[in-house]
């Protein structure tokens, strides 16, 4: 049970796959400007990630080693496919708004690593909710960002007016920087930087440090 | 979990099994998926392509119903060579990129005539007019053409005069993110409004150029902003505006509207 709860709560924060593990960004940065296409895309992104997951733990045994990652291309991409479909048919609207980016799932870093690195060596129900968790830690990230950027860009929430902007004869004048991609890469940094502040573990080490010489040293 | 120690996972024979057991599966999926969703899918892209027509005319209210509005438009068929109204089709129904290679309905475009790269086109073509009571008050024609990617497919809106524009919209598109498809958003779009299709001839001057249109040119209103890194999308417009309004497209029919006599 509690190897269950380490593999859904870890990737929420403590092996965040975007603030710790730094994959998925070019999507978050993308498809964060208001809070719906944000969610349709963690919806997507989280069941390609669990379906894929699980698929391919229950293949682990029969995949050949020089042809896996095509093997895992193969089933992702058309995971992928199917959730495009469906967003198509039900969720028209939205997915105009996402346009590439759900057929972008297939190159997101999370998915590939969390099938290569989890779901080839674990059984299925695991990976199944390994591949749940670090969705659902993509899609914490994604919603906090996208939520700052429509509220403070739009003054909206879901499309619902929270902060009245000047343009519609209220107070707040809204944030055009918000709405443009480089917000999104300073939400994440600070993001970044609250998580590492508050957990002092993930802070990394630095790569290189200059050496103090001491004179005695030179010669 | 046992592991299946006799079992060669990598010898070829399984590598081949592998290889193509997955994909016939993943390639049923897939295609099942496709078919079965189809029908949906077409009902949300008519009804959006509805939309469109409502909104590049203007008449598109947030929350009502797109059908009810949309039957305030009277959609008619016009016989392009000749400019005139025809029965022949029922324009509810005709799919003008299917009729184009039907060889009844279709034609194909002379080389040196086909500025939109479309190769072939129908014969015939819908209108939508907009009406107040028995004046109308707008045409809107369909007009598509080749980008740098894909084919263009939009909605331009004419003012009862035949040659001013009220706005042009584009349905589908495949061009760059970020770059040609800027072609549907809002501060290129909006140049449209209030541009005059036609100088004093037949044939049409309104086109994309190059750089910002100077504030003095003398024939600013026949000129729209480039896009700066999608130059050959903002041809592809060029094309396929100056191919639908010419004389090999709604020419006759724009003519004989500005003479008066429909």
């Amino acid at each position: 049970m509690s190897e269950v709860r380490q593999v859904i709560i870890d990737p929420l924060v403590d092996n965040n796959p975007i603030t710790l593990q730094m994959l998925g960004i070019c999507s978050a940065l993308a498809v964060t400007t208001s809070l719906l296409p944000a969610l349709l895309m963690c919806v997507a992104l989280t069941s390609v990630a669990a379906l894929a997951g699980a698929a391919i733990s229950a293949l682990r045994h029969r995949i050949p080693n020089n042809i896996r990652i095509i093997v895992h291309m193969t089933i992702i991409a058309s995971l992928v496919i199917l959730v495009d479909q469906l967003l198509k048919a039900y969720a028209f609207e939205t997915s105009k708004q996402l346009s590439v980016f759900v057929g972008l799932i297939i190159t997101n870093c999370i998915v590939l690593g969390r099938a290569e690195a989890f779901a080839m060596h674990n059984g299925i129900g695991m990976s199944f909710l390994d591949g749940l968790g670090n969705g659902l830690g993509y899609s914490v990230i994604l919603i906090a960002v996208a939520t700052l950027r429509e509220l403070f860009g739009a003054g909206t929430l879901l499309g619902y007016p929270v902060l009245e902007t000047v343009a519609n004869g209220g107070w707040y004048e809204a944030n055009g920087l918000m709405l443009l991609p480089p917000s999104a890469f300073f939400i994440i940094g600070l993001l970044i930087w609250g998580i590492r502040t508050w957990r002092k573990q993930q802070v990394e080490k630095p790569e290189y440090q200059i050496h103090e010489v001491h004179r005695t040293e030179v010669y | 979990m046992p592991d299946k120690k006799d079992f060669d996972r990598d010898s070829i024979s399984n590598t081949l099994i592998v290889a193509i057991g997955l994909s016939l599966v993943c390639s049923v999926i897939v295609s099942s998926a496709a078919i079965v969703l189809k029908p949906v899918q077409e009902k949300n892209e008519e009804q959006f392509r509805q939309q469109i027509i409502l909104d590049v005319a203007g008449l598109m209210e947030p929350g009502a119903d797109t059908a009810d509005l949309f039957a305030a438009i009277e959609p008619r068929m016009v016989e392009l060579a000749s400019g005139d109204y025809t029965d022949v089709v029922d324009p509810n129904t005709f799919d003008a990129l299917a009729a184009a290679s039907d060889p009844e309905l279709g034609m194909s475009i002379p080389k040196d005539l086909d500025i939109a790269s479309i190769g072939q086109r129908a014969k015939y073509a819908p209108v939508y007019l907009v009406r107040d009571g028995d004046t109308i008050e707008q045409l809107i024609l369909p007009v598509y053409g080749k980008g740098l990617w894909s084919t263009m497919l939009g909605y331009l809106s004419l003012a009862p005069d035949g040659t001013t524009i009220k706005g042009l919209r584009f349905y589908a598109h495949a061009e760059t993110p970020g770059l040609g498809d800027q072609i549907d958003k809002e501060p290129w779009r909006a140049q449209w409004a209030g541009k005059q299709v036609f100088g004093d001839g037949d044939e049409p001057q309104i086109r994309v150029i190059k750089g910002t249109v100077p504030a003095n040119a003398p024939d600013a209103d026949y000129m729209i902003d480039g896009l700066s890194g999608a130059t050959l999308t903002a041809n592809g417009v060029t094309g396929l505006v100056q191919y639908w309004t010419g004389p090999h497209g709604f020419g006759p029919y724009l003519k004989n509207y500005r003479e008066g006599s429909q």
